[in-house]
């Protein structure tokens, strides 16, 4: 349906996919994958080094749930650590699936067609991840199904006013439409690979997951709708999350937390690291599935633009936050500002400020954003600054609040580490398995940039 | 009380290893009825089916029972037994506590106390309301004191080297023993004893040495010597000094903590109290300290001077010469104290720390005697001891005995001489040359080590004594339960002495006091005495004595670094070391929990170059000890400061490896002080467990201070300090309106001497749990009531302010929309309630608590293991589990239990109906609570003082807590940074 814009040459840095590729070459290529590439050396061992990662997930959580949260390094007066910072942290990582699967699907940005089955995949594992914190950081947390209202005998309903009532909603709701989304775009691509399929039980669970698609015209229709409506529902979503993450922050007291500017200076950093997320995973995987002729370089110097537009957003935010801070001529606000910059957690600050204000600055060069390595490297730096960003949030606002008497300090534990690394393990086998069982890009939506897909009248949407 | 006599036992737990459970108090008391219900083969009824059917019947249902019981014979059910009253108990009501007069004695002196009992298991101690000593008011240690006797450390059998054994053959070995001494008239005999105060105890000794003249009873204490000795060096004689708070004027401490610590601590603090401040109907006093490290008492000072340990006896025959009419000389502050001491002649104290020399203590009676003082503001009586003595001498005298073999049965009973004892003597090797050691201890501790005879010792909670409260008026000491661990009392031990060794307790007290009885209807007086916990006007009469100023004696010269040696505030000498809650307590001015330091001011540190946590070895007197420093402004420069009675190694599990030991650098011949210690780094550091680390108060104005002089001209300076948010500042259309009760606290910050009786009693009262050190070092303690110490002026002199702060119940409660669950809720009362069942623990509310006074189980801190400690839990408070959150809740159990008492009497609750439990042990009363809907009421009446505020009230929490302001009375001579 969607036509190559046409853009002019100067941003142009080559084609959203190489010249030369035919209906038949991309479906061969991406499908191939999956269908038909033997398993690699690289691909087992990059699984089980995830997969052995994940283990310090379940040894986290087991000894977690035989101790209690106490295993962890949080107090009074930093009751929340790792386990807040990683969930925001995770949570922000999954926006730019959904933006670039929704927001630019309704701006008709062709491009993304090529990363958009990933970074949607990205954005469900990565919410997967979040959403494991809130239950695993309750001090109950085989009680914590208390936070969904749901009729009992108890007559208790939630407490709607608690901006932790307003995560669980967004959050489900995010992750159900993520998933739903996802699923939905990924039928006539299964139906694909039912096909293609060579093998009986690849063509039997294909044939399962694709839920009868028989690529015909009414399907076709219908899917158009369909996609055009969760591409709707999921645009709100793309700011509604991290604004009510936010909230969790800004409708508390404490310097530092409450502030107006953080709904969306948190979506800015969301889609921010999102970014740098996608890169993260992209970089690589175009190198070693050879997929540089349909990921390429134009793709990457689009994702590093947007990256610096919201990098820029989020320094803006810094920079206010410092601003309101003292003009707000409030001892707490002023303090905590100057506790951030040189207090006991100054290096966390200045390292933020150096992985999120200053990093980004090299993407205003061509060279750079078209340079795979230097994006990679850039994209890490980004992701670390983001994770920073949390802590500097979480804790240096917390660690010392309005009466110094119960000031205190926060260091994460070996279990803290352990569940954090856990889910990044997590995050990576799924990653890992994705790759290989699931066509990591939209087979259909790239034969339609190609030359060949072109109709001559459009079609209503 | 007469139904404590129920309890009273014939011993039936005698011989009993470890805990033993009595079912009913007749199992107890061995009744016939028990025995024969034990003894039937069928329970009542069972046997009494003899008729056919009836049988047939029987077995039908026990055949159907046999079945279902099959179902559920998977998981065998622990043996649990359940037994009703055969008899009920008088007065017993299933929930209703009952309150039993009592004492409990430290060092000999009675502190005065009510405990609670739930079901005749004590589990609360509160003072006794009606004791002049008291008033209802108690200190930090008998507050604890109920944990001690729960404590599941103690001995609990008679051992003979190691192996268990019952009473009587301990009996029949150890009268041996006695017998071969007649033939010597006992000159093998020794008995070492704590400072007995006890009549009874006193009469069974002297009845003993009767006995057998060659025997010998020494005492010894490592504290309290400058007190005893001082005033024999003065007067000739021992007295004991009760003084008059209430009615000086001015005050002067020399390195005394004389507010709420100590004997007569208590009434100290209440007396104090009453002349400070501005409220209503004060007139404040002025008080100056001196002093060698900062206590809680100097810190409520209008002016605080810090000396080194060796100034001090300077510093008071200054005063001495100038107030007897020499030149004022000296600094300005003496020149500024003397003239006001002179200025009030008869209404001025002078008081000198229990840890001073014998010669200060003289100079000072002195001082108070020159002042006019002495008879007025200053009373003495006879000495409260039994046998008052120089008890440094006497420990020497025994280490000599002992080496030179003459001692062949050694009787140590209490105490802890082992590890107390100066270094010099050697007492551990000495006391092995005795022959036969018995040792009546309630621990396994460094005394029992080398004793061969260890005889768990009774409770003060469990047998029957009697002793003086520090004004002289004495005590029965009634026992509340029957011995946990089958303790024997000292008093069981010297009736084996005598004819009638099974003899128990409470005929031996009886029996003494009926001697002692001259007026009629003794059992009518009995009753009265132990119903009340004290004889009335037992007091002893004041005498009049004159002071004579002692010669100067050849100064201790002042070289190099001096180190001073200070009981610890809680666990004093180290007899309370395995109380989990004294030594998780934070000490009043250190913060520290867990362990002692090596204190030291900040130029001292920077002199030697010590950071915090340092650990450095301090060598003196030949020999050195470890410890890791701590910094603290206020700690005179050039003098180091150690606190006793840590550093113990059988202990038990609270107290085993806690701090370093202190006494091993002390010396026989100067026990206040030691000079010229050598410092040395060790390069390595010790992490000490601090419950707070920032005192400044960083330009916010927590604590609000002021001076009276500033009070005059603009009552209202305290509250123009800050904005308070305008009443009816909200966004929701309607404020609620508290139409019934309204339940409010006001805390006076002019009284708080940061004594921390609060924290402890607020743990007893409401199970809190101790947490350990590791716990405390990442800033878990649970404590629900915290004093909170900030330091103003300058950090040489700083002035030192307490903040008591629990939950504040703010009417805008910011951790109540946050809780996702609504497991923090207001009531229509005004409390912030916790929910514990329906807390899932995410902590959002102690993260938006702006006063962060929300503690929280990260793990399973309370103890569900050991027995005895469950015994000690309050049953109308809900012990908590891990995951969730707690918090101060104003004691809501004692406010429904008021209420539903009103209630049945279809009235309000009165004014002073409830009392919180930080509140009712307070011993300068610096909490108030009550209704604010009635504007009569004293908390009302506080909170309508010029000098009251709320804590952060510019964030419109609307605290139902507020404070007044911390008011001084500086000197106008004296100009010192006070406002911070």
């Amino acid at each position: 349906m969607a036509q190559p814009v046409e853009l002019p040459d100067s941003i142009h840095v080559g084609p959203v996919i190489d010249p030369g590729h035919s209906l038949a070459s991309v479906s061969d290529k991406v499908g191939g994958i999956v269908l038909k590439r033997r398993i690699t050396l690289g691909w087992v061992f990059g699984l089980l080094i995830s997969f052995a990662v994940l283990q310090n997930l379940m040894a986290g959580a087991t000894w977690l749930f035989i101790k209690g949260v106490g295993v962890w390094g949080i107090n009074i007066p930093v009751g929340w650590g790792f386990a807040i910072i990683n969930f925001v942290w995770w949570i922000g990582i999954g926006h730019a699936g959904t933006l670039i699967s929704a927001i630019l699907l309704l701006l008709n940005q062709s491009w993304r067609n090529a990363i958009n089955r990933f970074a949607e995949a990205m954005t469900l594992f990565a919410v997967m991840c979040a959403g494991m914190f809130p239950v695993l950081h309750t001090g109950r947390p085989w009680l914590a199904f208390w936070l969904l209202p749901y009729p009992n005998t108890m007559a208790l309903w939630p407490q709607m006013r608690s901006p932790l009532l307003w995560d669980v909603f967004a959050v489900s709701t995010y992750l159900t439409i993520s998933a739903v989304f996802w699923f939905v775009g990924l039928l006539p691509d299964l139906a694909t690979l039912r096909d293609s399929s060579k093998s009986r039980a690849g063509q039997l669970i294909y044939g399962a997951l694709s839920l009868g698609w028989r690529n015909s015209a009414r399907h076709w229709q219908r899917y158009e709708k369909a996609s055009l409506l969760l591409a709707g529902l999921a645009t709100p979503l793309v700011v509604s999350v991290h604004t009510v993450v936010s909230f969790d922050f800004a409708v508390s007291l404490i310097p530092g937390w409450h502030t107006t500017i953080f709904p969306p200076y948190f979506v800015a950093g969301a889609i921010y690291s999102g970014f740098g997320m996608v890169l993260t995973l992209m970089i690589p995987v175009r190198k070693f599935y050879g997929l540089d002729d349909i990921i390429t370089l134009r793709h990457l110097n689009n994702m590093a633009k947007v990256t610096l537009a919201t990098g820029l957003i989020v320094a803006y935010g810094y920079i206010l936050e410092a601003f309101f801070g003292y003009f707000s001529a409030d001892t707490y606000e002023r303090f905590m500002i100057w506790n951030r910059m040189f207090g006991p957690y100054a290096v966390f600050y200045w390292c933020l400020i150096l992985c999120n204000i200053i990093t980004p600055q090299f993407l205003w060069l061509k060279k750079v954003r078209t340079s795979p390595g230097k994006l990679w490297i850039i994209s890490i730096i980004v992701n670390i600054g983001m994770w920073l960003e949390r802590f500097v949030i979480v804790v240096t606002s917390l660690h010392r609040d309005f009466l110094p008497s119960s000031w205190g300090m926060y260091w994460p534990t070996i279990w803290d580490w352990a569940v954090y690394t856990g889910t990044l393990g997590l995050f990576m086998t799924l990653i890992f398995l994705f790759v290989r069982v699931l066509p990591m890009i939209t087979i259909f939506e790239l034969r339609m940039l190609l030359p060949g897909a072109e109709v001559k009248e459009p079609v209503a949407h | 009380m007469s139904e404590q006599t129920n309890l009273n036992p014939v011993n039936q737990l005698d011989g009993a290893k470890g805990l033993k459970y009595w079912r009913s108090l007749d199992e107890l008391a061995a009744t016939d009825g028990f025995q024969d219900y034990l003894h039937r083969e069928f329970p009542r009824q069972a046997g009494e089916w003899l008729d056919d059917e009836g049988r047939r019947n029987f077995l039908k249902v026990m055949g159907a029972s046999l079945a279902l019981a099959g179902l559920s014979a998977c998981t065998k059910q622990p043996p649990e037994y359940i037994m009703p009253y055969v008899q009920e108990p008088e007065k017993l009501l299933p929930g209703k506590p009952l309150f039993y007069a009592t004492a409990f004695p430290i060092s000999g002196i009675a502190n005065p106390v009510l405990v609670e009992t739930h079901e005749y298991r004590p589990t609360k101690v509160e003072g006794n309301p009606e004791h002049p000593a008291s008033l209802g008011s108690a200190d930090v240690p008998t507050q604890a004191s109920i944990l001690g006797l729960y404590d599941p450390d103690r001995l609990q059998a008679i051992t003979y080297i190691g192996e268990s054994r019952t009473f009587a053959s301990f009996l029949i070995e150890f009268l041996r023993a006695v017998e071969k001494q007649k033939a010597k008239q006992g000159a093998g005999i020794r008995i070492l004893t704590e400072t007995v105060t006890s009549p009874t105890l006193g009469a069974q000794i002297q009845d003993l040495l009767k006995q057998y003249p060659g025997a010998k009873w020494y005492q010894w204490e490592p504290t309290g010597h400058g007190r005893r000795m001082g005033a024999q060096l003065a007067f000739g004689q021992y007295l004991n000094p009760i003084f008059k708070f209430d009615q000086a004027e001015v005050v002067l401490s020399i390195d005394a903590n004389f507010l709420g610590n100590g004997p007569g601590g208590v009434r100290n603090a209440r007396d104090f109290a009453t002349r400070r401040g501005v409220r209503e109907g004060v007139e404040s006093s002025r008080f100056y300290a001196v002093e060698t490290t900062p206590t809680s008492s100097g810190c409520r000072a209008d002016h605080r001077l810090a000396v080194k340990p060796s100034e001090v006896i300077g510093f008071v025959r200054a005063i001495a010469t100038a107030v007897a009419g020499g030149a004022p000389a000296g600094s300005k502050f003496q020149k500024a104290v003397i003239k006001d001491l002179l200025a009030a002649k008869g209404k001025s104290i002078v008081i000198a720390g229990d840890d001073q020399s014998p010669e200060v203590h003289a100079v000072v009676h002195y001082i108070n005697q020159v002042l006019e003082n002495n008879g007025k503001t200053v009373v003495f009586t006879p000495s409260l001891e039994q046998k008052p003595t120089d008890q440094w001498a006497e420990l020497q005298a025994l280490v000599q005995e002992l080496n030179a073999g003459q001692v062949d049965l050694l009787m140590v009973l209490g105490g802890n001489p082992v590890y107390s004892a100066p270094p010099q003597l050697n007492l551990r090797g000495a006391i092995q040359l005795a022959k036969l050691r018995v040792r009546l201890g309630q621990y396994d501790d460094e005394t029992s080590e080398v004793c061969q005879w260890l005889l768990p010792e009774a409770h003060a909670y469990e047998h029957w004594s009697d002793a003086p409260a520090a004004d002289g008026t004495l005590s029965i000491i009634q026992p509340l339960i029957s011995p946990l661990y089958g303790g024997k009392s000292v008093h069981d031990l010297f009736n084996a002495f005598g004819e009638t060794p099974e003899k128990s307790g409470y005929q031996t007290i009886r029996e003494f006091w009926k001697a002692k009885h001259t007026g009629a209807e003794f059992d009518a007086w009995w009753k009265h005495a132990i119903h009340d916990g004290f004889i009335k006007d037992s007091a002893p009469v004041a005498v009049n004595a004159t002071a004579k100023l002692l010669p100067a004696s050849a100064a201790v010269s002042g070289s190099g670094t001096e180190v001073s040696f200070h009981a610890d505030p809680y666990i004093l000498d180290g007899r309370y070391s395995n109380n989990g809650w004294l030594q998780e307590l934070p000490r009043p001015i250190t913060r520290l929990t867990w362990d002692n330091a090596v204190i030291v001011s900040p130029k001292t540190a920077a002199d030697l170059d010590l950071k915090n946590e340092d650990v450095v070895e301090i060598a003196a007197n030949g020999s050195a000890v470890e410890g890791a420093v701590w910094i603290l402004p206020g700690q005179p420069d050039g003098a180091i400061a150690l606190s006793l009675g840590y550093g113990r190694k059988r202990s038990g599990r609270a107290g085993n490896g806690a701090g370093f030991d202190a006494y091993r650098l002390r010396n026989a011949a100067n026990p206040t002080f030691t000079a010229g210690a050598k410092v040395k780094k060790k390069g390595e550091t010790f992490r000490l467990a601090a419950v707070q680390h920032h005192f400044a108060m960083e330009g916010r104005d927590p604590v609000r201070a002021g001076t009276v002089e500033e009070f005059k001209k603009d009552p209202f300076f305290i509250q123009k300090e800050s904005e308070t948010a305008p009443k009816g500042l909200t966004m929701y259309p309607q404020e609620w309106e508290y139409k019934g009760y309204a339940w409010g606290m006001a805390i006076d910050l002019t009284a708080c001497t940061g004594c921390n009786a609060c924290v402890v009693a607020c743990q007893s009262e409401n199970n809190i749990a101790v947490v350990g050190k590791e716990q405390v070092l990442n800033t878990r303690e649970m404590h629900w009531i915290r004093i909170d110490r900030y330091y103003s002026g300058s950090e040489n002199e700083p002035t030192m302010h307490f903040q008591p702060v629990g939950c504040q119940h703010c009417e805008n409660a910011p951790c109540e929309i946050v809780c996702p669950v609504a497991a923090t809720t207001h009531d229509s009362e005004g409390l912030n309630n916790m929910v514990y069942n329906r807390c899932v623990g995410t902590r959002y509310c102690s993260n938006n608590c702006p006063y962060k006074v929300r503690r929280f189980n990260f793990m399973l801190y309370t103890d569900w293991e050991t027995e005895s400690l469950k015994l000690q839990r309050n049953p109308d408070v809900t012990v908590r589990s891990r995951g969730v959150m707690e918090k101060c809740t104003f004691c809501i159990q004692r406010i429904n239990y008021a209420k539903i008492m009103a209630e049945k009497e279809d009235r309000r609750v009165q004014d002073g109906e409830i009392v919180t439990a930080c509140q009712a042990t307070c011993p300068s009363q610096a909490i108030a609570f009550g209704d604010l809907n009635d504007p009569k009421s004293k908390v009302s009446k506080w909170k309508a003082e010029k000098t009251n505020y709320s804590l952060l009230g510019e964030l419109n929490t609307r605290p139902r807590v507020t404070y007044l302001a911390d008011i001084r009375n500086p000197n106008p001579e004296l100009e010192t940074g006070r406002e911070g």
